[in-house]
């Protein structure tokens, strides 16, 4: 349908600079708000590690240290939230899944067509593998040069720029590879399987 | 330590639609207006072809402005599903794009584009039962009403039983008395069911023999007002970041189950929820 004129909005002056950055429906906003679905998890990096699951069950582990001393690349990316916000430039730095896969295959683990992220939290989110290699996801370590604070996700995210943000699960410990693909948690609730940004993908149905 | 969701829970098994149709943007119309705080409205809407909501959802809004341009933003739904129009209230962001639109300069008749309902994790519903107890802070009460307005409206007035079987506490965080949104409704619904109790706390400015909380909210306040984790109340925390970092830890602390305190934040320019 044609949206009718609101009588009397104006809206903000529109922004050249952001204009062919911000996808349909979004608006930039310069601050770093936080949404997750309960609270924030706690953890000690004594007892974190991270896991990768093949299809088959099998496994790879790092352990904190051990994963510091994996490959990590810088990340400079606009993301954008499904609640409408979209921030530029955002600067992290992060282990690649392409560097992750590569460490894990002597260890056997194989991906499969579809990758569920599992967190601390009981958060859940599901994405293609064709989203997380080929230098797409990283597991974020940092963001703006300093470790990531805890309500963004700290110790570490997972980092998917192009899809909606839910899709960068805070406190990811475990990628799961798999087949079918599952829906994770706001996918289960209502929101977008996929989340492409640029299609406005927001909602189940969205097309 | 990790597991999915459970899988069992009423919201996802609801709103898991492989096949689900697009939510459809509605054209509403303003039925009425209400000014409840300095800065916070609440707009009451016919809606068309509304396909109904649980208590603690939210819609996207959105604005047209003649050379086209548009702005999208998310509101908490203060209706319950029972209520015949579909209400919001909106804060006004001092540095705003939409919100000061909708506070300030919409008026009855005027028509607005929204679509909804949306959220499957944040709500709450009688069948779900108790202990409920909400808290919130600010404009964050707004979906937490939507819950206490089902829970008076599916349980009524009249039969006191079905009430205490889902007893409800709310514990709401303002600045001053001026700035506490539902103030007369909360008190009525206090008042006409003793199954649930509100607790206020003001934290900037007080009225001159205010004998209630005057702190922002804190542990030993939640210990206060909340039930003992063994009761394992439904938990839903709704206000500013760092609101509802400082309860959600503190109710972990104290003992509550993460998984049963379910949260939505929203930022002071980032746009709500």
């Amino acid at each position: 349908m044609t949206s009718p004129f609101s009588r009397g909005f104006r809206g903000r002056p529109r922004s050249a600079a952001a204009a062919g950055r911000l996808p349909p429906g979004q608006y930039e906003t310069r601050d770093f708000p936080v949404l997750s679905a309960g609270p924030t998890p706690r953890i000690s990096l004594a007892t974190w590690d991270f896991t990768l699951l093949g299809p088959g069950g099998q496994t790879a582990r790092w352990t904190w240290d051990e994963f510091q001393a994996l490959h990590r690349e810088p990340v400079t990316a606009d993301i954008h939230c499904v609640t409408k916000w979209s921030k530029l430039g955002t600067v992290w730095e992060g282990v690649s899944v392409d560097t992750l896969l590569a460490d894990a295959a002597p260890r056997d683990v194989r991906p499969a067509p579809y990758m569920l992220a599992v967190c601390d939290g009981d958060y859940t989110t599901n994405l293609p593998l064709a989203d997380v290699t080929g230098g797409k996801a990283w597991v974020a370590l940092s963001y703006g040069g300093e470790p990531l604070a805890p309500e963004h996700g700290g110790p570490a995210r997972l980092l998917v720029p192009h899809l909606y943000f839910w899709k960068s699960a805070k406190w990811v410990r475990q990628l799961h590879f798999l087949e079918p693909d599952q829906p994770g948690f706001w996918e289960s609730h209502g929101y977008h399987n996929y989340g492409d940004p640029w299609r406005e993908q927001r909602y189940a149905g969205d097309e | 330590m990790n597991r999915a969701p459970p899988p069992s829970s009423p919201a996802a098994a609801s709103t898991l639609r492989p096949t689900a149709r697009s939510i459809a943007w509605r054209l509403a119309t303003v039925a009425d207006t209400v000014r409840e705080t300095p800065r916070a409205r609440t707009l009451v809407l016919d809606v068309p072809g509304w396909p109904g909501h649980r208590a603690g959802q939210h819609l996207d809004v959105r604005l047209t402005a003649e050379d086209g341009y548009q702005a999208q933003r998310s509101y908490s739904i203060a209706s319950a599903p029972e209520d015949a129009r579909v209400v919001l209230t909106v804060e006004r962001l001092e540095d705003g794009e939409v919100s000061p639109y909708l506070t300030d300069e919409l008026r009855v008749g005027d028509r607005l584009e929204l679509r909804g309902p949306i959220g499957g994790h944040f709500v709450w519903d009688v069948a779900i039962g108790g202990p409920l107890l909400l808290v919130g802070g600010g404009s964050g009460i707004v979906p937490l009403m939507a819950m206490l307005r089902h829970r008076a409206a599916a349980l009524g007035t009249a039969d006191a039983d079905a009430r205490h079987h889902v007893p409800a506490r709310l514990l709401y965080s303002s600045r001053s008395w001026n700035e506490v949104i539902y103030r007369d409704e909360l008190a009525r619904l206090v008042e006409h069911d003793s199954a649930l109790e509100v607790a206020l706390t003001l934290t900037r400015e007080q009225p001159q023999g205010w004998a209630g909380l005057r702190r922002r909210i804190d542990r030993m306040m939640l210990a206060e007002v909340a039930w003992p984790p063994a009761e394992r109340p439904h938990v839903f925390v709704c206000g500013s970041t760092p609101l509802v970092e400082a309860v959600a830890a503190a109710l972990v602390e104290l003992g509550h189950d993460p998984a049963r305190v379910k949260t939505e934040r929203f930022g002071p320019t980032g746009g709500s929820p």
